[in-house]
């Protein structure tokens, strides 16, 4: 087991930011915190990046106490923040240099792997540009690689493609794929859906600092969805009435928002002929699979990207 | 700090990890302030000393002791320069390392400590210091405003004198929420310590009762240091005062910075 917390509890003044959460992880996993902005996610990844004291509760990191052994746990960590922290005047190989000397490896170490780092998140061609006209999808990859540079056995992702371009994450979303292939352990937070199905074998919704539900995606999906929804848009007019007569005749859960109304059925070709033969006729219509965001609006009440 | 793990080599300190990071960012800007470096203290030294030092060595120097304007006024460039050097790189370099560029955000990551974060950058600045502080005494002596062989001890004087500003402002600076703040130190701090801390003139053409207030400044004991080993008319007991009162000033900075780092990372 390489982290384990028990009654977790980050508090900032009055205000508390995680609540006595309990998790255990192992080597070689993915796992991700689901939860929307505010959730608490941030402050338990700073507390497991052994830069933030836990306010109470217990937390172990590689069999270690933060608190105590914080530098010489950061030593096996790779952490990539939320917001960026490269140095922008300096070039993407210096920056590799700069940080591999903050963890006291040896220049030629340094070299060696800055090579192969460079290779891997596919920066060999920019080594000596300066990091600052590089797109965010690339000043992202050299984030990635300069958090490898101490060859890390767990890495820390705060939203690592939150911001970026489609395309530039399925990128990163590819390599942190390999790192996991290679045994990496990622601990990640996100509010994508799409990113949590991709990646994490094990992941937690977290909402208002706590534990709303634990368990793989595939897992979650089956527990708190059904196998497919049918999203139904009305004329705004008839939004309100269709709701109402759907929820009569329909036994399937509902889940009414501001412009579409949700279906969360077994069947949704058949739903979707029931629901015109009582009548009703939407605007649009769609019949899709049930997702990680279904599950977190029947947990909370809310969507993720709120 | 024997913490770290095993198999992680341990190459050199943990804040001369910290300070080789700004090292390498000098190597890439140090063009764009050596020419302050250079060009201020000369014009400073030019306009003082040999414009209104004309003026006033026409006028008689008794209540400078005697000597020459520029004699006189030239060890005070020095040490009020380095406490410029030691505010402009302990303000806002340290607060951008957390808001801006969040170099300490990043090197927090890695095994440095706050405390260590701090040390590294406080030696990257007394390195400034100490450069600036080269190159105005060396014009000193260039301009044959030296009196004394001990000229040479004014360089560690100065550098003394940078860090007893440099280490109590980057503990503080750290701890800043909005940049505005800094031009308030550099107006109602910085400014009048230039002009009353016995740098222009002696502090003794001030009113009675502010001198007491001049000789509390850290600026007035820099410049007395510096301008007795320039003009070789210091006692070794006012020698060792002076110097005490500016490192006890740098060690307590020093030892705060340590914590005001910690608590502002650390959270």
């Amino acid at each position: 087991m390489l982290v384990r917390a028990r009654g977790l509890t980050k508090q900032f003044g009055g205000f508390t930011a995680v609540d006595g959460i309990d998790f255990d992880l192992y080597r070689g996993e993915a796992f991700g915190f689901l939860g929307p902005n505010g959730a608490g996610k941030s402050s338990t990844m700073r507390m497991i990046g052994c830069v933030s004291p836990p306010t109470s509760g217990e937390l172990t990191i590689l069999g270690r106490d933060p608190v105590r052994d914080g530098s010489a746990i950061r030593a096996r960590l790779g952490v990539v923040p939320q917001e960026d922290t490269l140095d922008v005047e300096l070039t993407v190989r210096e920056n590799l240099l700069v940080y591999g000397r903050y963890f006291g490896l040896s220049r030629r170490v340094i070299r060696d792997r800055t090579a192969a780092l460079l290779e891997f998140v596919q920066l060999s061609d920019r080594a000596r540009d300066k990091v600052d006209p590089l797109s965010g999808g690339l000043k992202r990859r050299l984030t990635i690689a300069r958090s490898l540079i101490n060859e890390p056995e767990i890495m820390i992702l705060d939203e690592p493609t939150t911001g970026l371009d489609p395309q530039a994450r399925h990128v990163v979303w590819d390599r942190l794929f390999r790192l996991k292939q290679r045994g990496v352990t990622l601990i990640l937070t996100t509010h994508y859906m799409d990113e949590a199905e991709q990646l994490c074998d094990r992941l937690v919704v977290m909402d208002h600092g706590r534990f709303a539900a634990e368990g793989s995606p595939r897992d979650l999906i089956a527990r708190y969805c059904s196998p497919e929804v049918l999203e139904l848009r009305f004329d705004p007019e008839l939004h309100e009435s269709a709701a109402d007569k759907l929820k009569d005749f329909s036994a399937e859960r509902a889940e009414v928002l501001a412009d579409r109304i949700l279906l969360y059925v077994s069947d949704g070709d058949a739903a979707l002929g029931a629901v015109r033969a009582g009548g009703l006729e939407p605007l649009t219509s769609l019949v899709r699979r049930g997702t990680l965001e279904d599950v977190f609006l029947r947990l909370t009440g809310r969507r993720l990207e709120d | 700090m024997g913490v770290l793990a095993a198999g992680v080599p341990r190459l050199g300190n943990p804040s001369f990890r910290a300070f080789q990071c700004w090292l390498t960012v000098y190597r890439r800007t140090w063009r764009s302030s050596i020419w302050s470096s250079l060009l201020g203290p000369l014009f400073y030294l030019g306009a003082m000393g040999f414009g209104l030092g004309t003026l006033v060595d026409r006028h008689g120097t008794a209540s400078l002791g005697g000597v020459s304007y520029l004699d006189f006024v030239a060890p005070a460039i020095l040490a009020s320069g380095v406490m410029n050097t030691a505010m402009g790189e302990a303000s806002y370099p340290v607060f951008g390392s957390v808001k801006w560029n969040k170099i300490y955000i990043g090197a927090q990551a890695s095994p440095l400590r706050p405390a260590d974060i701090f040390r590294g950058h406080l030696m990257f600045m007394t390195m400034r210091i100490a450069m600036n502080a080269g190159i105005v005494t060396l014009f000193i002596c260039a301009f044959g405003a030296a009196r004394s062989p001990w000229v040479v001890l004014a360089w560690p004087a100065a550098i003394l004198t940078g860090l007893a500003f440099a280490a109590p402002i980057a503990a503080w600076a750290v701890t800043v929420t909005s940049e505005n703040s800094f031009s308030y130190v550099f107006r109602f701090v910085m400014m009048p310590l230039m002009l009353f801390s016995g740098t222009f003139f002696p502090v003794s053409q001030l009113p009675g009762w502010i001198r007491p207030l001049a000789y509390a400044t850290p600026l007035w004991h820099g410049v007395a240091l510096c301008r007795g080993l320039s003009l070789g008319q210091i006692g070794l007991l006012a020698a060792l005062g002076h110097t005490a009162y500016l490192a006890v000033l740098a060690g307590a900075g020093i030892w705060a910075g340590a914590r005001t780092y910690t608590r502002r990372l650390y959270v």
